[in-house]
């Protein structure tokens, strides 16, 4: 049995600590009038300002209609719209900007803490899923990190229910994450009224406690039976195992392609995406199994797994280095197809992107792909602990960016800054994973002995 | 210097890899193992140096990268220069996203064809080359391992044997 050290479990308290603190100066120095809002923008940006500002596509707020103009003006002619028209527009639109930016400002610490939650949520979320893909496939080599997979997903109902409180604390109207949740935004915008059919809080969270509720059943029962296998004499358990992770594997891709739009796309309502499913699923199912393989080789340094070899180490390489150029692929062809047909209500997303958040944006692909395509490409490196580690972290940090310019753009615009927030938001629920994964795993012995592919799994070498 | 070889035949890929390392392990030299199908980690019981054909793999997919990027700039914005998707800036970079498939498509038709080609040259295979195969039985179910000769034939023999050969034969090689 593994017992949790001391030493980790005060670090993970004193990031949960820090980033508590983080967090909490966040809110506090969140604006909470209109007037405060405007003088934090002088003080840090000076004048000037808006006059970028202007034409920026930010889409949040009731000025959709004046929004929607300054869209297909900038797409026709950038110079025209930053030029003409904030000039033009300069004296009325004070006003309404200023309110604009305090909603940014105030939503900023929201979207800090709703960005780290959803992240580890999705990491626990990417392991299941990829815990139901060994079970459902028979995987003779990974049953040796069956339980390592069982302790990060014992992350996914508390990092869930976390989520879930956020997304009804939007609806509470306690920050304004989520436009459409507004009935006053949705009275003035034809597109988000049309969408009202799906887009409505009481069916919103009632997906969202289906979904929770769905994963977190076979969640529990394949634990059930995964525990119940190492005392069997027969492998009914293991039976039973793969039969409802067939049946969950059909679930969890539709329930996760919906749940991708409901939680991460419709931060931004007006623009949609018919590849994001995926693209949300490439990154938590990458990030998932990079963390399945810090987590192990984190265990094997103390000595813990020594059934785990360097060749289960070099599988895990492998499909990090392989999803990570799925994820590529994915979000390349986003990007691509969006930007080749360059219909201003789709591309809109991603100038928003390039222009205000070029650094996190392009940093994100070099973090997510060329990072550890050069890295990872050696098959020698792939069995070293080092460069797995060092691969590892810039993919887990590179797809937190990635969650980061997914939500940020529509929630606080160019507004957005890595500060005091955003890293207590991100040490805040790291310190709360480890903490909850590293609790779970004391709770069963690191070897699933009546596995009946455990054999095969422990002899397994490449 | 004597030509003659050991030609001992098996019926299992499980026997055949605890027989070269039991052969090897007596010092015996094994000229060549002939295997209908490509026996996992045969070559390390083999003692054989690892491929370097990653490394040309790399290299093959740096040349058609290359040599795609120099293609494309040339059609597409040089010699006849194209409004790419409503988007006249005639810049290569600007224009970039769009030429992605092809430096991708071609970054691996180089690297597969080339490396094709530099295993058949590395083999010493051409078309209508005569086979080296020295049993027709290994192109079906049977593995063949040969074994340099030393005045050593009946230790050999013997332990050729044991390891389960269902037949050991002395071959005199031409020349």
């Amino acid at each position: 049995m593994y017992t949790f050290p001391n030493k980790l479990r005060n670090l993970a308290i004193a990031f949960m600590v820090i980033g508590f603190l983080g967090l909490a100066y966040g809110f506090i120095t969140a604006p909470s009038t209109v007037e405060e809002a405007k003088e934090m923008l002088a003080s840090s940006h000076g004048d000037g300002h808006g006059e970028s500002h202007a034409g920026v596509p930010a889409a949040n707020h009731a000025d959709e209609s004046a929004h929607a103009t300054s869209e297909s003006h900038e797409a026709a002619s950038e110079e025209h719209a930053t030029s003409d028209h904030a000039a033009g527009h300069n004296e009325e639109h004070d006003a309404s900007h200023d309110e604009h930016v305090f909603h940014q400002l105030s939503n900023k610490p929201w979207a800090a803490l709703y960005v780290a939650a959803f992240f580890f949520f999705m990491i626990s979320l990417g392991v299941l899923a990829f815990y139901g893909i060994q079970r459902a496939a028979q995987a003779g080599w990974s049953p040796v990190l069956y339980r390592v997979m069982e302790g990060i997903t014992g992350y996914l109902l508390p990092g869930g229910i976390i989520v879930i409180v956020i997304l009804a604390l939007s609806g509470m109207h306690l920050n304004h994450l989520f436009i459409w949740m507004d009935p006053e935004v949705v009275a003035h915008d034809k597109l988000i009224a049309g969408k009202t059919g799906f887009l409505n809080l009481p069916f919103f969270l009632a997906r969202a406690i289906f979904f929770l509720t769905g994963w977190s059943l076979y969640r529990y029962f394949s634990r059930k039976f995964s525990l119940a296998q190492d005392e069997a004499s027969d492998i009914s358990n293991h039976i039973k195992n793969f039969r409802i992770s067939a049946g969950f594997l059909v679930f969890y891709i539709v329930t996760e392609s919906i749940m991708s739009w409901d939680w991460v796309m419709s931060i931004d309502p007006h623009w949609f995406s018919t590849l994001f499913g995926w693209y949300v699923f490439a990154s938590m199912f990458v990030s998932g199994i990079t963390a399945i393989a810090l987590i192990t080789i984190y265990l094997k340094s103390k000595g813990y797994l020594e059934f785990v070899n360097d060749s289960h180490i070099h599988d895990l390489g492998k499909f990090m280095f392989g999803i990570s150029v799925f994820w590529t692929y994915l979000w390349f062809s986003q990007f691509m197809l969006i930007w080749y047909s360059n219909i201003p209500e789709e591309v809109t997303y991603f100038m928003t992107r390039i222009e205000d958040y070029n650094l996190p944006f392009f940093g994100m692909v070099v973090m997510n792909f060329i990072f550890p395509l050069l890295i990872l490409m050696n098959s020698d490196y792939k069995r070293i602990n080092y460069f797995i580690v060092m691969a590892g972290i810039v993919i887990i940090l590179g797809h937190y960016m990635d969650v980061f310019n997914m939500i940020m753009p529509s929630a606080v615009g160019d507004q957005w800054f890595i500060g005091v927030a955003e890293i207590g938001g991100f040490l805040f629920f790291l310190g709360l994973f480890i903490f909850v994964v590293f609790k779970e795993l004391t709770k069963a012995p690191l070897l699933a002995k009546g596995d009946p592919y455990m054999g095969e799994s422990e002899r397994f070498h490449y | 210097m004597s030509n003659k070889v050991v030609h001992a035949l098996y019926d299992d890929d499980d026997v055949l890899l605890s027989a070269v390392k039991s052969i090897r392990s007596e010092k015996h030299h094994i000229e060549e193992v002939y295997t209908p199908f490509p026996v996992h980690g045969l070559d390390k019981a083999l003692g054989l140096e690892d491929t370097r054909i990653a490394i040309m793999a790399f290299i093959y997919g740096c040349i058609g990268l290359s040599v795609a990027v120099a293609m494309i700039n040339f059609i597409m914005i040089e010699d006849w220069p194209q409004n790419i998707g409503g988007k006249p800036s005639f810049s290569y970079l600007e224009n970039m996203p769009a030429f992605v498939p092809i430096m991708f498509e071609m970054t691996v038709f180089f690297a597969a064809h080339l490396m094709v080609i530099t295993f058949y040259m590395r083999s010493k295979l051409w078309p209508f080359k005569k086979a080296e195969n020295p049993n027709p039985l290994t192109t079906d179910d049977k593995f063949l391992v040969e074994i340099e000769l030393h005045d050593n034939e009946k230790a050999l023999t013997a332990l050729l044997e044991k390891s389960g050969a269902i037949d050991v034969s002395i071959i005199e090689k031409p020349e």
